[in-house]
């Protein structure tokens, strides 16, 4: 009964979508190309959904702290354009760049978690938007010096959206990219994509990885078999942030813009409503589900815009974003307090 | 020294800091506190009831905010102006936020132990409901009466409208005039007296339930108090209570932006609380009074201040920003750490 009421938001997704590509058919909306645009925002989105994954397994509940990592993610970019990084070396530089950072953050975040055990969520929503006011003030005083990036008057401060074109904007979406009638394949970067959850993959099968999952799934049992929690805890929060990091460089690099200031800042609920869809509830949590609830959310986000502005009013596709995304975490939230009540 | 009273010390500092720094006038302050007061004083005080519950803070109070726009937005609708329009706004508005905070109420008691994230996510989805039926419904599935609410296009209502019908026709009541200093006397009494209202709500026998059932929900229940209804009806009251408090905003300020008027409402609500020395586990009106001079006085000077220390106006927002946020997570970190060694002083062995 339980396994089946886990699933309603996924299966009430499946048949929404279902309606709405039929829905894009009947007006004459290219569906093949829209299919194609949903595996392209997959590659784009995937590795901030990956990037729950070690927290939700070790038991730090879903990473709302997404920002931390994002926050890495945007230095480690803004350095590499400072420095006119160009291409995908130029982009490979930029993930490099962001590596410390996220370490360090991941660390501050970690050592911020650890202090509230059980409520990591709601803490690490406010630290993660606090976090991105400190770096608004960084951004508009950082002495920065290519001009491409900094107000065209006054010389100072970082411009809210950064172009990422002559550097190594969409130099992974170009690679081995196939394209045909109206629809194109990007293999280079679902490529990188699924080496990114490969790799995670296999990491859940090494010693610290089971550690993880034994943190996660009983902490007591795993204390009395050894496993230190509060360390193995912090790695599996740096790891998140780290991979938060990478993730925000394949968006940015995707897109073709890097945006600072406050545009991370919900960032996180797209992703966490995407590892929910895929069908993760309070407890596992794989590879599998990530790829899948990121592909069913973004297949939705590709369908909802085109077609609320051919029959809603515009601006209604980003409400109805929003709408779906909350409303599946408040689902999830509903589901495990359910089965919490009936546990007790 | 607590935690909570060093917060109010540090805004206490960081406020006159920023003073001395924007040197802005002594009566322009307390003008500007005055007005900020009636309009967020009671949106601040909506919170209290949830946290004597022991559920935290209510971020859906941006539902009873939503509430209290919808109700003058009817009522521009239907053209009625004067004393009886903003009767029925409120009335409308209050009659909403009943049926809004049962729900509220209904959903946060399947899922304890998560009321704040829940709450959040309740204020988002609320919010794109409510801008969907504005945007999107009215002129196409709701038939619009007054067409100059409704954009050009025909469907959807403006981004800001104006409240024209009901400016000045509660705060120039009483309205004292001190020279320098105005002093909306019937509206700051207003908001007092529902301060007060909630104050004495604390103390009766419905308050004591509520301090017992956020305590410890299994005390009261062998008490034979129910811990469901008491926290419905304490978002209930709470939802009302931000309606009512997004009704003063509102009026005072003499428009509506139709889609983000009640967007901030409760984390500057929750910020101010928490500023005043009110903790996830006990607030009073006290913490309210305090914590709106302090937290929105910080509010006042700091863009100002941000200007004169680095030629830079954004600056200072951007730190008014993270106060808000930094507070709250604050509180957080502080709170949930205290609560832990309250409840489990044995649990101290860690590796």
């Amino acid at each position: 009964m339980h396994h089946l009421r886990q699933h309603i938001p996924q299966c009430i997704i499946s048949l929404f979508l279902l309606l709405l590509i039929l829905l894009a058919h009947s007006v004459g909306l290219p569906v093949a190309a829209l299919l194609s645009d949903a595996l392209v925002r997959l590659g784009m989105n995937g590795v901030l959904t990956l990037a729950m994954l070690p927290m939700v397994r070790a038991g730090a509940g879903l990473n709302f702290g997404l920002p931390f990592g994002i926050i890495a993610g945007l230095l480690g970019m803004t350095l590499a354009v400072n420095f006119r990084f160009t291409g995908l070396y130029g982009f490979a530089g930029a993930l490099l760049l962001s590596l410390p950072f996220a370490m360090l953050l991941g660390w501050l975040y970690a050592r911020l978690l650890n202090r509230v055990r059980g409520r990591e969520e709601i803490a690490g929503i406010f630290a993660g938007f606090s976090l991105i006011f400190v770096m608004n003030f960084f951004w508009s005083v950082a002495p920065f010096t290519n001009p491409a990036m900094l107000w065209p008057i006054g010389g100072q401060g970082l411009r809210p959206t950064v172009n990422l074109q002559p550097y190594f904007g969409k130099s992974l979406n170009k690679l081995l990219l196939v394209t045909g009638d109206g629809w194109q394949l990007p293999l280079g970067l679902l490529a990188a994509f699924f080496l990114l959850c490969a790799v995670v993959h296999c990491f859940f099968r090494l010693r610290l990885g089971r550690a993880m999952i034994a943190v996660g799934d009983n902490e007591d049992f795993a204390r009395l078999a050894g496993v230190n929690i509060q360390r193995t805890r912090t790695v599996a929060i740096m790891l998140s942030t780290v991979l938060a990091a990478l993730g925000i460089c394949f968006y940015a690099q995707s897109y073709g813009f890097l945006e600072l200031y406050d545009a991370p800042l919900l960032l996180a609920f797209p992703a966490a409503s995407s590892l929910l869809l895929g069908g993760y509830a309070g407890a596992g949590g794989s590879v599998g589900q990530v790829v899948l609830g990121t592909l069913l959310f973004q297949t939705l986000y590709v369908f909802t815009g085109p077609l609320a502005n051919e029959l809603l009013a515009p601006q209604v596709s980003e409400i109805l974003r929003s709408l779906i995304t909350n409303s599946v975490i408040l689902y999830s939230l509903f589901y495990e307090g359910r089965r919490r009540r009936a546990g007790k | 020294m607590p935690e909570n009273k060093r917060i109010c010390l540090l805004f206490s500092v960081l406020f006159l800091f920023g003073w001395q720094v924007s040197e802005m006038s002594l009566t322009f302050i307390i003008n500007e506190v005055i007005i900020r007061f009636v309009r967020d004083g009671i949106l601040a005080a909506a919170l209290i009831l949830p946290i004597l519950a022991g559920m935290g803070l209510n971020f859906a109070i941006t539902i009873g905010a939503i509430c209290a726009q919808i109700g003058f937005l009817l009522v521009l609708d239907r053209q009625i102006g004067g004393y009886s329009g903003l009767l029925l706004a409120t009335v409308t508005a209050l009659a909403l936020a009943v049926a809004a905070g049962l729900l509220i109420g209904w959903c946060l008691n399947q899922l304890r132990g998560k009321e704040m994230i829940a709450t959040m996510m309740i204020g988002f989805i609320g919010t794109a409901l409510y801008q969907l039926v504005f945007m999107a419904g009215f002129g196409t599935v709701i038939t619009p009466h007054n067409p100059e609410m409704i954009l050009s296009r025909g469907v959807g209502i403006r981004n800001l409208v104006d409240l024209a019908p009901f400016r000045n026709l509660v705060e120039s009541i009483w309205l004292i005039d001190l020279g320098p200093v105005q002093l909306p006397l019937f509206m700051i009494l207003l908001v007092l007296f529902t301060c007060a209202l909630i104050s004495y709500l604390t103390r009766t026998r419905l308050g004591r339930q509520m301090r017992i059932v956020g305590e410890d929900p299994d005390k009261a229940a062998l008490l034979g108090i129910s811990p469901d209804k008491i926290r419905l009806l304490a978002f209930l009251l709470s939802t009302v209570v931000a309606s009512f408090g997004q009704i003063i905003f509102l009026q005072n300020i003499g428009m509506i932006n139709v889609y983000t008027a009640h967007l901030n409402s409760d984390i500057f609500a929750a910020a101010a609380l928490l500023a005043g020395g009110a903790t996830l586990r006990r607030a009073g009106i006290h913490n309210v009074l305090l914590g709106i001079l302090l937290f929105h006085g910080l509010f006042i000077v700091s863009p100002q201040a941000g200007q004169k220390l680095f030629g830079n106006a954004a600056l200072g927002e951007y730190f008014r920003s993270f106060v808000a946020y930094g507070t709250i997570a604050a509180a957080l970190l502080l709170n949930i750490r205290h609560a832990e060694k309250q409840q489990q002083p044995t649990e101290k062995t860690q590796p």
